[in-house]
This record gives structure tokens, sequence and C-alpha cells, in this order.
């Protein structure tokens, strides 16, 4: 078998795997995320579902920075846009299911294309910023609660009759949900694929590995930057669609703050910038571990440990930011660059070659 | 110490490319070695793999110490004067601060400075931005003279300088010579034959001759490794 | 008259704690190309620290003691801080500048979240003197006290930095290494010192605006996450003056303060407008970028 058919027959599995799971009433103690150790209970399906949307939305913002090379601050913007105006649309303006969905995209790709045509004016670190100061400006807007649209900081509930029955937020519904969240992995995954093996992804590593040789050589890098950021906007968007979705109800400090986009940065860099797999993996890693350490956290025996301990522990912010500095330091390329690393050493080994080129092309700096 | 410089199967890689692929150079006390190539062939690469300032594999000796790994300022302290390519003075500090920041000695040679470059003793409160390009040029060299070291690598110190500039620099490295050994990076082949007892020819990053200055005169040689024609 | 008077004044103050806050993020730029994200947690701890020793040392030591401790102490704090990221964490990532910023990050979602786990999301009381709380009338106008403590501070570090970055070899270092690093430390000098230097200098500054922020504008009080929203307005301060520019940073949180005061008074009191004077900055923002793309001051010291 060729390697491009082993993987693509490992990634049917897993996901025909992730599909049964809400079928499986397996008992299984420790691992799980919630409280209940049950495979399939809401607790467990809802940190699953949340990992598929992050995975997604993660994968999507492996196209601006770790193909394109480019430090946009400003993904939680789009994710952000999914969640109001498609919760905005359906609760307060009670649209139909569809037109809700294509206003949602419509509104993000204008910002897209507005603001990043604005942000790409200026390059490097400035572009980072510029992005940052963006979703902040983003973020203040949703806070101020305009014409009572957002709720500001009480939030915002998913509430509409024109909702179908079986995705409302109702406890019977979470395998749904979930079912949808893995969908949108799915075409997240199929999309970013399609692309970043597609000419114009070819284009997106070469403007991350040198800009200038692109515009020798008469290619304008801007359109293909504009392209790469609103592509990765419009799978955010798609990712805050099935959160609200999912969890139903929109908060600013959860769904729009700069902290959304930091983490969703930390899930590809753990995972491996550049790899599809590595932000994929990076983002189940690190929502998973968020909420089982949450969990942990909570659990009486937990209050009897001394302060130096409980403090630290019961804080994912700290143990994640702790081991993301870790693996920036000590692990370079995230998972995917051990994987990349190995897979080499082997090659190296089985054809006696001193160098080979890996598949993917993983960012190197990273 | 009969060599100043020893370099040893030196490779670099810059972005992907193989810039230098094994070059080996001898660089004897005393006088003037250049460093010759047409653009492009790894001559400015070889001076900063030297300084540490881009990273290399190979044997570098450096005035007798073995240097590899070591840091560029390091390196430097053990004797280096370096004049890089363009210059490089700090445009937004005056000549004075220019100086300042390569005082590494504690009596720097102000007095041999200023006797080679009387004119700078005028501008010091100058800020290096504003003087012309031979000015910068005299600053560049005094800073790599001011602390009286015993090994300087000088690249291109010709490159952009009006004809009867370039004559005039040729007069200030001849004096330079006789004070510190000198590897030099020089396209001006009538500078190098005034100047240079040997010369080590580079080529798509290998070392592709090393002989005497006066091999130059060889039009054929000239011609096959520099590109030149018409050598008189 | 006299109430646009009085705004522009606290603008002016509120523009002196963005220039401590912005100036050493836009030193370490210049110096080593590293957006440090771990900027609002120096100003965080500086705060901390100063919260820490102000209410710990003995009452009877009076309040304006207690304060002038509280102030050096948040000096200190940021100032070690800073010092201890650049050895500690940002010195094993030279030549890999993606990676310097993202442990910047790192580093700062991990110590906000021990000082949530320690100190909880709640706000802590720094202690001050009665007089800082207070106003002193000029010529009909009433103004704040601890407006003209953060206009002189901010006008002192003006001083004292250009005056460090003008007359000491150190100074003359950092603004060499801004224009070209490698060719510093081609003239044998350690550039990695200079490194460490000007996190140690940008920290205290953090540190110091920190504590003059809470106290200036949020009530005495501090929490975990101040820093972190003070760092958006001190990156686009940095970003509007110019990446790497002093005397940019000066200006541009003049303006910034000033545009953000004026907006906030005038618009902010209108319903759905409450955040009208963060919003006018990034619109300020935009505007710059579109006429200036490399900031008002360039790119040089």
């Amino acid at each position: 078998m060729s390697p491009v058919v082993r993987r693509s027959a490992l990634a049917v599995a897993l996901v025909a795997l992730f599909a049964f799971v809400p079928l499986i009433g397996l008992h299984l103690p420790w691992v799980l995320p919630s409280t209940v150790n049950v495979v399939n209970s809401t607790g467990t399906l809802e940190v699953l579902a949340l990992c598929f949307i992050f995975a997604g939305v993660a994968l999507g913002y492996d196209v601006i920075f770790g193909y394109t090379g480019l430090l946009s601050l400003g993904p939680v913007m789009y994710f952000a846009t999914g969640v109001y105006v498609f919760d905005i649309t359906l609760t307060h303006w009670n649209w139909p299911l569809l037109s809700a969905l294509v206003a949602t995209f419509a509104v993000s790709l204008v910002l897209a294309v507005v603001f990043g045509a604005i942000a790409l004016r200026v390059s490097g670190i400035a572009f980072t910023m510029v992005t940052l100061a963006f979703a902040q400006a983003f973020y203040y807007l949703i806070e101020d609660n305009p014409h009572g649209l957002t709720g500001g900081d009480t939030g915002l509930a998913l509430f509409s009759s024109r909702l179908p029955g079986f995705m409302s937020g109702a406890v019977s519904n979470t395998r749904n949900l979930y079912w949808i969240a893995l969908g949108f992995l799915v075409v997240s995954y199929a999309v970013v694929w399609l692309v970043t093996e597609s000419a114009t992804g070819h284009v997106f590593v070469a403007i991350r590995e040198n800009e200038r040789r692109l515009e020798v050589l008469g290619i304008h890098p801007f359109r293909y930057k504009l392209a790469a950021y609103t592509l990765s906007s419009l799978v955010a968007t798609g990712g805050g669609v099935a959160y609200i979705l999912l969890i139903g109800t929109a908060v600013p400090s959860a769904v729009a703050s700069v902290t959304v986009t930091l983490s969703i940065l930390i899930m590809v860099v753990l995972g491996g910038a550049g790899t599809r797999w590595g932000a994929v993996t990076g983002a189940m890693l690190y929502v998973y571990l968020q909420q089982y350490l949450l969990k942990v956290a909570a659990e009486p025996s937990f209050a009897t440990l001394p302060a130096v301990l409980r403090v630290p522990l019961s804080q994912p912010q700290f143990l994640l930011g702790a081991i993301f500095v870790l693996f920036v330091i000590f692990v370079p390329g995230g998972l995917a660059g051990v994987v990349t690393r190995r897979r080499l050493r082997t090659a190296a080994r089985r054809f006696d070659l001193t160098s080979a080129t890996p598949t993917t092309v993983p960012m190197e700096e990273l | 110490m009969t060599n100043a410089l020893e370099v040893a199967d030196l490779h670099v890689t810059i972005a992907g490319s193989h810039v230098l692929q094994g070059v080996s150079i001898q660089v004897p006390v005393g006088g003037v070695t250049a460093l010759l190539g047409r653009n492009g062939v790894g001559k400015t690469t070889t001076l900063r793999a030297l300084l540490g300032l881009v990273p290399s594999t190979g044997a570098i000796s450096v005035l007798d110490t073995d240097v590899r790994g070591w840091s560029t300022h390091r390196i430097v302290r053990l004797g280096v004067g370096y004049v890089p390519e363009d210059r490089d003075v700090f445009a937004g500090l005056t000549v004075a601060e220019n100086l300042r920041l390569a005082e590494r000695v504690d009596e720097p040679r102000y007095d041999d400075v200023y006797a080679i470059f009387p004119e700078l003793r005028e501008r010091t409160r100058q800020r290096a931005g504003t003087l012309s390009g031979g000015q910068q040029q005299m600053v560049s060299i005094a800073r790599a003279l001011l602390n009286g070291w015993p090994l300087l690598l000088v690249d291109e110190p010709s490159k952009g300088l009006a004809p009867r500039l370039v004559s005039e620099l040729a007069d200030v490295l001849e004096r330079v010579a006789t004070l510190a050994t000198v590897l030099l990076v020089e396209q001006n082949l009538a500078v190098v034959r005034r100047l240079a007892q040997r010369v080590v020819v580079l080529d798509h990053g290998e070392v592709v001759h090393t002989g005497d200055a006066h091999e130059l005169d060889d039009p054929d040689l000239a011609k096959r490794f520099l590109g030149v024609t018409g050598v008189r | 008259m006299n109430v646009l008077l009085a705004l522009t004044f606290s603008g002016i103050a509120l523009g002196a704690v963005y220039f401590l806050a912005a100036s050493g993020l836009s030193l370490i730029y210049g110096l080593m190309d590293i957006l440090n994200f771990a900027h609002g947690l120096f100003m965080t701890l500086g705060a901390y620290a100063a919260w820490d020793v102000a209410s710990h040392l003995p009452v009877s030591w009076g309040a304006p003691l207690l304060f002038s401790t509280a102030l050096v102490a948040s000096i200190l704090g940021g100032a070690l801080a800073a010092g201890l990221t650049e050895v500690l964490i940002i010195r094993p990532l030279y030549g890999r500048p993606i990676g310097q910023i993202l442990v910047t990050i790192g580093l700062d979602l991990a110590v906000v979240g021990l000082l949530l786990g320690g100190f909880g999301s709640n706000s802590l009381s720094v202690p001050v003197p009665l007089w800082l709380i207070e106003a002193t009338h000029v010529g009909g106008l009433s103004l704040p006290n601890s407006d003209f403590v953060a206009l002189v501070a901010g006008v002192v570090v003006l001083v004292s930095l250009e005056l460090f970055l003008r007359k000491t070899r150190y100074g003359i270092t950092i603004r060499a290494g801004v224009e070209n690093r490698d060719m510093v430390s081609a003239l044998g000098i350690n550039v990695g010192r200079a490194f460490t230097l000007v996190f140690v200098i940008g920290g205290a500054m953090a540190g110091l605006a920190g504590l003059l922020y809470a106290v200036v504008f949020s009530g005495d009080l501090i929490s975990p996450t101040q820093g972190d929203s003070l760092l958006i307005f001190a990156f686009i301060v940095v970003v509007i003056g110019g990446l790497g520019s002093i005397r940019g940073s000066a200006v541009a949180a003049l303006i910034v303060g000033l545009v953000q005061d004026y907006t906030n008074f005038y618009l902010g009191s209108h319903p759905g407008m409450a955040e009208i004077g963060n919003l006018s900055v990034v619109l300020l923002l935009a505007l710059v970028l579109e006429w200036r793309p490399r900031g008002l001051f360039g790119s040089t010291l």
C-alpha cells in the first residue's frame, strides 16, 4: 500500500470509530473528562465534540500560520462571527436555518476580505499586532452589546423555533450535536487537504519559505495571502456555528477574547505547525486535557492537597501554558516534528540516505 | 605561529542552499592575502563564517586558537578586526560613538587612527549616516584598527567608491598591512595586484586556485576564475 | 473649556502610563525582533509586587513611605521577572524568532493562570496615601493628584531613558544593536548582555506602568489579567509610533491617551457605546497604517 492510501485508510477508520462512540456504553474509569465514567455519557460526548470543533478551527488556522507562515492573531474574530451572527439571526430575528447559515458565512467572508486586505498591507510583526488589534476591537464591540444584540457580558443563549428539533440544545440531542461537530471536522479536513495539496497550497508554502523569490517569479503573494487568510477565517466561522449549536450560549470571554486565539495557536504549535494531522492532534489533546484537568481539580480528594500543589494543578491555564513553553523549547516542530524526525531516521537507515524529503513540509523554524 | 588563520573543509548552508562546499584556506602571518572570485561565489559568506556570524561546519583556527562553535564576540576578542561589505557603520550614531563601541583594549590607538584618517578627527560629532561613502569607509576601517589587532578581515572596501578614492584607499590599506595580517576580499584587480602577496580564488563555494599574487598577471587565469578580460 | 482642559490633562496622564508600558516593548522589539507577549505579565507582576510589599509592611511606616516602597517594589518586581524571562526562556531560543514569541505567550498564560489560582480573579486593593486620591485645584480646574504622579513618572522615565541611550556605553550599544545586531557582535561585544539589559529595563518600566495604571485608572485595584488588557494598548502604541522608536512610542502614547479620553467622554455616554474609547484607538491604528505603514517614526531610535 502506498503511504497515501495507508494514511487515508487510517483517517477513514478513525472517523468511523469516533462516529460510533455515541453508541458505545463502555465503562472506562480514570481517563474520561466527565465525572460519569461511561464513554457515551453526555459530558464525555460534549468534550469530544468540543475537541472536533477546535480541531477543525486549528486546521483552518494552520493554513494561514503553519502553511503560509503568517502569525495572525485574528482567528477568534471569525469564530465569534460564526457564533454571534448565527445566534443573532436565529434567536433575535428568527430567520430560517439555511438563511442564517448563508448570512453567517457571507458576513464572515466580507469581514475576512476587508480586514485581511487592511492587515496584509503590513508584514511581519506589524501584521500580527494589527490582526490582534482588530480582533480586540471586535471583542469590545460584542461586549458593548449594540442594540441589545449580543447580550454583552451576560451572553446570548441560542433559542429559536426555527432550529430543527434534533439540533436543539436538549441533553438528549448531545449525540446529534456530536455528529455535527465530527462532520464539521471532516469537512474542514477535506477542504484544507484539497487546498494545501493544490498548486495554490504550494504557493502558500512558498510564501512562508521565501516570499521575495515568488515576486521575482511574477507571482503576487498578496492575493494568495488574502486567500489563505480568508479560507482560515471561513473555517473558523464554521467552528463558531458548530460551537453555538453544541454549547447553546455565547459569552464574549469564552468565544471572542484573545485567549481563544492564543489557545488555537498553542494547539497548532503543540501538534506541529504546517501539518494537517498535527493541528488536529494538537487541538484534540489540548481541549481534552483542559477539560480533564478541570474535572480532576474539582474532585473532593483534590482539596486535601497542600496549596503548593493544589493551586497550580487546579489551573489548566497554568499547566497548558507551562507544557507549551517546554514544548517550544525542547520539542521544536511539535508532535509532528518528533514523528517526522523519527521517520527520516528510519528512512535514512533503510535506504542508506543521509537526507530524505518528508511528504508534508512542516514549519521548520518551530 | 606561521598561519594567522587556518580554515579546513568549511561548509555553510543558508536557507537550503549549500553556499560553501568545503573551503580550505591558510593565511600566513604578515602581508595581504586576497580572496577572489565572481559575485555570489561565497567570499562574504566565508568571512562571516570565520566570525561565527553564520553557522558552519569544518575546522576554523584563528590566531592559533580553535574557534569552532564560538560566538562572534569571543572570536573577535582574540584579535580580529572586521571591515564588512557595505561598511555597516551605525548610521544613527556619531563617528565618536561608532569608534567608542569598537574600543576593546585599555588604550585604544586613536593616535594611529587619526594619523591615517585625519578627517575623522574633525567629524567626531557628525552622525555616521550623514557621511559620504568614502568617509563611512574610513569609520569602518578605523573601528577595525582601533585596538591594534593582529588580524583584519576586509570585505570589498573599494565597492561603490569613486576611482580617485580607490587609490587613496589602496594607500591606506598598504599602511594597514604593515600593522596587521590582512585577508582581503576584493573585486578590483588593480588594488589586489598592488597590495596582495597571495591569492585564493573561490568558485561555486570551493577554492579553485591558491597561489602567488603575480600569477594574476596571467590573463588566462584571471579570465578563467574571475570572468575578467583585457587585464592590463 | 475647563472640561476640555481637564480631559486633556487626564489624557496626557493616560498617555504617560501607555508610554511606560510601550517603550520597553518597543526597545525589545527593536533590538531582538521579539514581540513580547509577556510584557503584560511584567506589568501585572510589578503591581502584585507593590501590593505584596505595601500590605505586609507595618502600617506604622505611614502611607507615603509605604507607597514609595511599593513604587520601588513594582519597578524591581517587573525588572526581576523580565530578567529571569530573558535568561531562562528567551535565551535558549536565540535564532528562532517565532519560537521566542510563542514562549512569551505560553509564559503569560501560565503565570496569569498561577496568579488566578493563588489570588483568585477578584481584585486586590493597593494601600495608597490619602493625598493620592485627592485633587489639586489649579485655576478653577480640579486635577487628580494621581494623574500628576503618572505624568511625573512618565517624564522622568522618558528623560532618563533618552540620557541612558545617548550617554552611556550600554545605551549606545543598544542603539547600535537596534540598527545592526551582527555588526555589534562583530566589534567584539557580547550582544546577549544587551538583550538581558533591555528586558530588565523594559520590565522595570512595565512594572511601574502596572502599578500606576491601577492607581490612576482603576481605583487602586489590581487583578491577574489587568496587564493583558493594558498590553493590547501598548502594542497599538508601539505600532503607531514605529517599532523600535522611543520617541515614536512617546508621541503615539500621548495621541492614543488623548483620543481614548476624548472619545470616551464625548461619545461613551451614548447607549451601546461604552467601549467607543477602545474602538477609536483601533480605528486610529488602522488609519495610521493606511497612511504610513511603518508607523509615525519609522524604525530608528
